[in-house]
């Protein structure tokens, strides 16, 4: 059929065209003696109209026509052969190769192997070169032998791919670090998707409120789960120069710690998981889950094993966002940008800024900012030049009001950063081995490293698979009060747009919101059924005098009311935040940054009033329809109970300088 | 000298209104209010009003000992010490002393404790031995609410718990930053 057909298809056009050929000749030539014209279009082959009248011309005509459907046709019918030879070539590689997974599948001890053997080798062959199949089969024949039975073993899946045979030796040096992943648990109790913050929470609370609670983590990071806010604040104050090894941080109270939550024996490895008498936390690194079947209570991991759960928690939070002039920019730009993250994007950009002499921060968020004044310090010492640029006003124009952002984009100048606000980035390009920024307004600027602090994007993969619903307003998982999607399945941290029973639906991306909310999703798995009801906070420093606090909705485009105290001579922030200790303050920066304030863009004030806008410390609250939503406590610490408590209540009050009292923003 | 206008008229881009008799310098902004206040402007007692508390409240964060009398295992203020590798023996070491009636509290527990303290020692890395009384809540802005295991040897942790036990550590305030 498919040879008749791709015959025709071939001879299609030759034949159409030396049929009509033949035919304009036959009408030319005449046919005198009434041979009837039916008979020319099939005589493709021969020499149409027979001799005859017309002269030279006809021999002419003649043969050309013969020689144009003999060329043709010896052309189809070469091309037709070739297809077809491939094709037989082709067919006999694909049928070979299920026969060598039948070999192997024969060899192993499962019970229902066959039917699963089959499927993955399907799957199985596009993935690996072809280079070693034998070599594959031999190996892998006996490493089944020696893997223990898996009792209640149903769909297993993980032994054969996991051999570590020739074709895979990259493979299994990728993923290594103690994860030769033989015995891979199938099934897991608590499965949490993602080893961030949220999942180590999660993980805690299990296994605190369910004796011998078998969790299992499956993260796509190499590492096992470790705190972000370090990576963009203490880490970079480190005096130790293997701070990027050993990732150790001091912490206020002058004790060191790792960001690590946990060292690694704190864990068990996944082989041990399902024998542990007492169970334990296992986190399995390096691997992503690619689907999830709700339905079957199991998940797919990129290397096609399965692990059935019985309660799942989706903790992926996110990846940064880039911006799409970045991401259109080409090779050379993206080599010389840092999207910042991980422990990678910190150690790179380390190197980075040991290395070059200018980089520029796109974003004025609490990122953003944190690492321009990370590297501004750094600038002190080494020269480097650091950039600042964001479309709004001032930095954290998207959190603090106008006044407070002109505020705390002017302290941080103070830190070394050349700050430019109102910058819309409209191409980058890369000339000479150093970037060149072109901005909508015109201005150029010539940098050597980007770091793209704009955003993150709520990783919701898992979703279409799934099954579950996706926040258009606010992106990631929509889950309920209790931060459940599914019967079984919980989702927390960044990547949770959630139901707040007092502030509404919302999505938080802050350290702390991920701790409270991985450890509500634990008790919610283990039976508790509590809502999301202790309000989580954050906070941001951003060098010696820009401190704060936060808690609940703290939007720049809400009003707000401010209450701060009147700066008095002994009123430094560095003075307060050394006492009640809160982060890392610069020996080197003196109190005369701290009274020399330069006046915020509001039109300037009677000169009786000038130390008024030295915004030493207070309270900001932040209002929707009247009741306070949100508390920034800005230089004042060790007050957030109060703060949390006035956002619970959740009621209107006439004066909020009364609500100020209560938090005594006078004293230390 | 700047007259005072009728409350509510306060919208002129800085504009600044001195309230005499408090001292207090009030300025608007667009949608911002601002308030300077002194120390005195801050001595008299707040009239706002909080709502009460519910020492019942379902939502809330417990302490270590749950309405009912149960230990709350996920309590903030073990730190990790019921979640780590030797949570199960520390769960009922703990256990024992707690529900322990005898003249010497937890006296006949002894054997739980000692089966905890091996346990422990084979992890040095998570519970070092040293003499150090705080468990390690309080100690990193960075965690307020996660803590690793580094509690140290048996008594001075139950000495520190059996402290908050009687305190009743109540919605999780003494365990904020």
């Amino acid at each position: 059929m498919l040879k008749c057909r791709s015959v025709w298809r071939k001879l299609a056009p030759f034949a159409g065209a030396s049929a009509t050929l033949c035919r304009q000749n036959v009408r030319r030539t005449g046919l005198n003696n009434g041979r009837t014209p039916a008979h020319v279009p099939a005589a493709h082959m021969a020499t149409g109209p027979a001799g005859g009248g017309g002269g030279g011309q006809n021999h002419f005509y003649v043969l050309l026509v013969g020689g144009t459907c003999l060329g043709g046709a010896i052309y189809a019918y070469r091309t037709v052969k070739g297809d077809q030879r491939r094709y037989q070539e082709r067919i006999a590689e694909i049928s070979s190769r299920p026969h060598r997974r039948a070999k192997e599948a024969t060899t192993s001890i499962r019970t229902e192997a066959p039917a699963v053997a089959e499927a993955e080798a399907q799957v199985k062959p596009p993935s690996r070169e072809p280079s070693g199949p034998a070599p594959d089969a031999e190996s892998a024949a006996p490493s089944e032998t020696t893997q223990p039975p898996q009792a209640d073993g149903p769909v297993f899946g993980g032994a054969a791919e996991e051999a570590p045979a020739e074709p895979q030796v990259e493979e299994a040096a990728r993923r290594d670090s103690a994860q030769p992943s033989l015995t891979l648990p199938w099934h897991a109790p608590y499965l949490l998707i993602g080893g961030g913050t949220a999942s180590f929470a999660a993980a805690r609370s299990i296994r605190a409120r369910d004796p011998g609670a078998r969790v299992l983590i499956v993260t796509d990071e190499p590492d096992l789960p470790y705190m972000r806010p370090p990576l963009s604040k203490e880490l970079w104050f480190s005096d130790d120069p293997a701070v990027t090894d050993t990732l150790r941080f001091k912490q206020w109270n002058g004790k060191e710690r790792s960001i690590y939550f946990q060292p690694p024996s704190f864990y068990i490895s996944p082989e041990e998981l399902s024998k542990a008498e007492n169970g334990g936390v296992a986190v399995l690194t390096s691997k992503k889950v690619v689907h999830m079947d709700v339905r079957g209570n199991k998940v797919k991991l990129d290397d096609d094993t399965e692990i059935s759960y019985d309660k799942c928690l989706i903790a992926t939070g996110g990846v940064p966002r880039n911006l799409q002039v970045l991401d259109r920019a080409g090779e050379e730009v993206k080599n010389r940008t840092t999207l910042f993250r991980k422990i990678e994007d910190f150690r790179s950009l380390d190197k980075v800024s040991r290395n070059t002499k200018s980089i520029t921060v796109i974003g004025g968020g609490f990122l953003g900012s944190e690492l321009a004044c990370a590297l501004g310090r750094r600038s002190h010492d080494s020269g480097l030049e650091v950039i600042q640029m964001f479309p709004e006003k001032g930095n954290m124009g998207k959190v603090l009001p106008e006044y407070l952002s002109n505020w705390t984009t002017e302290k941080v100048k103070t830190e070394g950063v050349k700050v430019l606000s109102e910058a819309l980035v409209k191409s980058v390009t890369c000339k000479d081995d150093q970037l060149e920024i072109k901005l909508k307004d015109g201005r150029l600027v010539k940098t050597d490293h980007i770091v793209a602090a704009v955003g993150l994007e709520p990783n919701v993969d898992l979703a279409k698979s799934a099954g579950l619903e996706v926040d258009s307003d606010f992106g990631g998982y929509r889950v309920n009060a209790e931060l459940q999607a599914r019967s079984n399945i919980w989702v927390a941290g960044d990547a949770a747009c959630f139901y707040d029973i007092r502030l509404g639906r919302r999505r938080a991306e802050h350290h702390d919101h991920a701790v409270v909310s991985g450890r509500l999703a634990g008790e919610n798995m283990t039976g508790a059924d509590k809502p999301y009801w202790h309000q989580s906070m954050f906070w941001s420093d951003l060098g010696p005098d820009v401190g704060y606090e936060a808690i609940g909705i703290v939007d720049s485009s809400l009003p707000t009311v401010g209450v701060f105290a009147k700066a008095t001579a002994k009123d430094t922030p560095k003075a307060v935040t050394e006492k009640s200790g809160t982060g890392i303050r610069s020996e080197s920066e003196t109190e005369d940054v701290a009274s020399s304030a330069a006046a915020p863009s509001a039109p300037a004030p009677a000169p009786a009033v000038a130390r008024e806008d030295d915004y030493g410390k207070g309270v900001i609250f932040y209002l929707r329809d009247k009741v306070v939503v949100g508390i920034i406590l800005w230089n004042v610490f060790n007050r957030m109970p109060i703060a949390r408590k006035i956002i619970k209540d959740g009621e209107e009050h006439a004066d909020l300088n009364e609500v100020a009292k209560l938090f005594n923003i006078h004293e230390d | 000298m700047t007259p005072t206008l009728p409350g509510g008229l306060l919208h002129q881009i800085g504009f600044h209104i001195f309230i005499w008799e408090e001292m207090t310098t009030v300025r608007q902004e667009g949608k911002d209010k601002i308030i300077f206040v002194t120390k005195e402007d801050h001595a008299t007692p707040s009239n706002a009003e909080l709502v009460e508390e519910n020492p019942d409240d379902p939502y809330e964060e417990r302490g270590l000992i749950l309405p009912n009398g149960d230990i709350n295992w996920n309590c903030l203020c073990l730190g990790g010490m019921a979640s780590g590798p030797c949570g199960t023996e520390f769960k009922e070491a703990f256990s024992c002393f707690h529900y322990s009636k005898e003249e010497v509290k937890g006296s006949e527990c002894l054997d739980q404790f000692r089966t905890m303290q091996e346990c422990m020692q084979r992890y040095p890395e998570l519970y070092p031995q040293e003499e150090d009384d705080v468990p390690e809540e309080n100690t990193s802005k960075a965690e307020p609410t996660t803590e690793d295991a580094t509690a140290t040897d048996s008594k001075s942790i139950f000495d520190s718990v059996q402290a908050s036990d009687s305190t009743q550590a109540s919605v999780g305030s003494p365990l904020e930053s």
